[in-house]
């Protein structure tokens, strides 16, 4: 773990306004900020600890605690909304048998809601990793997990 | 500089010249964010597996989204001597097949075809800019979005681009104020504030670094216009900028962009270095003196970053929240507290035309006191969903029906929301509303970014006004009390309406709080955030008074006030309602008529789905229409 966040800190000067750009790169790099993390920036920008994890918990991009090995992002955007989105979330949380904001037991899958990944004519979206898949149905779902599933 | 901008320029023109007169077809994949979702990179991955098949050389290029999104994946054909035409809903099995039919064959395949793009006739295909798509579109913001590569500097510039900045940098910042104020720009990040002034005010403040910073954090639920442009053009945001930085006195700029739009990030990207290679961007641009670096901060999810104070402070490191008031200018005390100029990215964007085009040609466009086009984010319950960029003044109803197709499945329309969180919801009787930032915001909405989502009859209001307050109550920094506390107490009564628990005055109470939030909130997030729930107030009080008496809600939507059952007389038990209940709630023989106990339903609908039209025998029933078991939570 040092050894990778030692490697994140050597990329930045320790400028204030480098916060957040490296809590980002943070946690690309151990995956979620975690305690040891958040210490070394505050150490390396020479501010209070407490005040690092006051603005990491700010943002909603921040984790602090590890995340699955695929990330999915159901939108909650307006246009998903009223497609309904919403019980594709229920359909996603029923087949990985987890809740909204979980981390499935094998850390393969993690799922949360997001605001709006900015696909909204292919509502409803769901955004795995960097990919958004769109104009969904609660039958297409497993299909669409199990091509991420079988990826290993 | 000009005659140095000449030289790249046919630098550029000679680059492409070879593409152009190679004699091959060219195929053009629409591959942003939309066209990738919906399979594009399959797509052209079988076009170039089909091309090796058929032993046919041609030029394969991505361009971003040409905004009719509802027929992704796009493929364009151009054969030498031959206009471009445009194919919707490609799969890699279509797209085979039409290229082996076009390419070999010289079928054009009309049936596949949505009609020709730009200049050109073919029997049977008819012209895109005849079709009600967009025939009452005009594209100036998204010129090049769905045209050029956007990954591809040469392709811009042989479309006039950087020539704006080049024809800046022979005048006085000064004459380009003037040229921007009496174009009539106003901001296009929602309040439409006037361009020209914003610039003026940040030229004349006195500072030894000021800073141009582009808001690309477009939160708002619904609207992807910013993305299109980030993906589709990047460089005009990027010249539009510099002309900016130049106008105002500032040699820095940053782009404060959503993390979640990772495909415009690697774009931008591209286009800052590609830029800086011919010296468009960086040091003592094309030799005259002036010099402008651009940065590109990711922004970490977080709505109330769309303020500008906000997005200040998040660019600083800080937590996101606007400064309390009284707080000065950003145009005078911004970023590290030096003069800023903060624009959306549609403005800066549409900036080098209104330059090198003049301001007349811009204001020809649009209303008295609204100039050019307004783009929008057309969604919801829309047949023809897409990037649609239209006059300003032009009727709700064009936009809906004509531009948009009119409602999904023919269903009636209800409503139109507009402005995202800060925005409203308006009526069928406002249709005729010419469109632009001051009539809508008369109307009680907001044009904001540019999001329109259309409802239909099944939409409840209510159900709305509760998505955007969850929504405003998930985002509100948490800095004043009428936000903080006002939209959670405003949530909590939409919550008991929904769930049937609403009590009379709950309408009273919702308006009384929505005022108070609207004038005590210090930043632009609560003084919009009421809105949603006073908008669906004002036009659809009736809907909000079911929910509370009758106990009914008249779309079907709210879980609470809603009831699946199954008629006897029409059910054959054919049991597919009972094999696709997750929740098990569904019992009966073969053959025999279905029961759903209401004590496990979850009422998720998917036994109306599943139970077979011929038979139509799930119904959803609400009000009184239900039965007199204890239904709901």
């Amino acid at each position: 773990m040092q050894e990778k966040i030692d490697k994140v800190l050597s990329a930045f000067n320790g400028d204030r306004s480098e916060l957040i750009p490296m809590l980002q790169a943070m946690q690309k790099e151990l995956g979620y900020l975690s305690e040891e993390g958040m210490q070394a920036i505050a150490k390396h920008i020479g501010m209070a600890e407490s005040q690092v994890y006051g603005v990491a918990t700010f943002y909603a991009q921040f984790y602090f605690a590890p995340r699955g090995k695929h990330e999915i992002k159901v939108c909650s955007g307006t246009a998903c909304h009223v497609k309904g989105g919403a019980r594709i979330l229920e359909t996603l949380e029923s087949q990985l048998k987890i809740k909204c904001g979980e981390t499935t037991a094998d850390r393969n899958f993690s799922l949360e809601k997001v605001a709006c990944v900015g696909s909204c004519a292919l509502a409803p979206v769901v955004m795995i990793d960097d990919n958004v898949h769109g104009r969904l149905e609660s039958k297409k779902v497993k299909g669409v997990l199990d091509k991420y599933a079988s990826e290993v | 500089m000009l005659q140095k901008y000449e030289l790249i320029r046919k630098e550029a023109e000679e680059k492409l010249a070879p593409v152009k007169e190679s004699g091959k077809p060219l195929i053009i994949v629409g591959a942003a964010t939309c066209g990738r979702a919906t399979g594009a990179l399959d797509v052209l991955q079988a076009i170039k597996e089909k091309l090796k098949d058929i032993s046919i050389d041609a030029n394969i290029k991505q361009v971003g989204c040409i905004g009719m999104c509802y027929a992704e994946v796009l493929v364009d054909i151009v054969k030498p001597g031959k206009p471009r035409i445009c194919y919707g809903n490609m799969t890699p099995e279509k797209v085979g097949e039409l290229l082996h039919d076009y390419l070999l064959e010289d079928n054009p395949r009309p049936d596949l075809a949505l009609g020709i793009v730009g200049e050109g006739q073919l029997e049977g295909i008819p012209n895109l800019n005849d079709s009600p798509v967009f025939k009452s579109q005009q594209r100036v913001i998204l010129k090049n979005c769905g045209h050029i590569d956007p990954e591809n500097i040469d392709e811009y510039i042989a479309v006039d681009g950087y020539k704006g900045l080049a024809l800046c940098l022979e005048r006085k910042p000064e004459d380009i104020i003037r040229e921007v104020t009496s174009a009539g720009l106003r901001g296009r990040g929602g309040a439409g504030f006037p361009t020209g002034r914003k610039w003026e005010a940040c030229f004349k403040a006195k500072s030894d670094q000021k800073y141009v910073v582009c808001n690309a954090d477009e939160g708002d639920p619904g609207a992807f216009m910013d993305r299109s442009v980030l993906e589709g053009d990047p460089h005009a945001l990027l010249e539009g900028m510099a002309i900016a930085g130049y106008a105002t006195g500032s040699s820095k700029g940053y782009i404060y962009v959503r993390a979640e739009y990772p495909l415009a990030i690697a774009r931008l990207k591209t286009a800052i270095e590609q830029a800086k290679e011919k010296n468009l961007l960086g040091d003592n641009i094309l030799g005259s003196g002036f010099s402008f670096d651009l940065e590109i901060f990711q922004g970490a999810g977080a709505f109330v970053c769309g303020e500008s104070t906000a997005l200040v402070m998040s660019i600083e490191g800080n937590r996101g929240m606007p400064k309390p008031l009284p707080r000065p200018r950003t145009t005078e005390a911004g970023l590290w507290g030096k003069p800023t100029l903060l624009n959306n990215v549609k403005t800066f964007a549409v900036a080098p035309q209104v330059i090198h085009k003049g301001a007349k040609w811009f204001a020809s466009t649009g209303s008295e006191n609204c100039k050019g086009t307004a783009v929008f984010a057309l969604t919801g319950k829309i047949k023809r969903s897409g990037l649609v960029e239209v006059p300003m003044g032009i009727e709700l109803k064009k936009i809906i029906f004509e531009v948009g197709g009119g409602i999904l499945g023919d269903k009636k329309f209800k409503a139109v929301q507009t402005g995202g969180p800060s925005g409203g919801c308006l009526p069928e009787s406002k249709l005729n509303l010419p469109v632009d930032f001051d009539s809508l915001v008369k109307a009680g909405s907001i044009m904001g970014s540019g999001g329109m989502v259309v409802m239909d009859e099944t939409t409840c209001m209510v159900d709305v006004a509760r998505y955007f307050l969850n929504f405003t109550v998930d985002e509100s920094c948490g800095q004043c009390a009428p936000c903080r506390l006002g939209t959670q107490q405003m949530l909590a009564i939409l919550n008991d309406i929904c769930e049937r628990k609403g009590r009379e005055g709950d309408i009273e109470l919702l308006e009384e709080l929505g005022a108070s939030i609207i004038e005590g909130s210090i930043c632009g997030l609560g003084n919009t955030a009421p809105n949603p729930v006073l908008s669906t107030i004002k036009y659809f009080r009736e809907e909000y008074e079911a929910h509370i008496r009758d106990k009914s809600c008249p779309a079907l939507v709210c879980k609470s006030l809603i009831e699946y059952r199954i008629n006897p007389e029409k059910c054959q038990g054919c049991g597919r309602c009972r094999r696709s209940c997750p929740a098990e709630a569904i019992s009966g023989n073969r053959k025999e008529p279905h029961v759903i106990d209401p004590s496990r339903c979850t009422k998720c609908g998917i036994c109306l789905e599943t139970c077979p039209e011929r038979f139509s025998a799930v119904e959803c029933v609400t009000g009184k229409d239900r039965s007199n078991i204890k239904g709901g939570q």
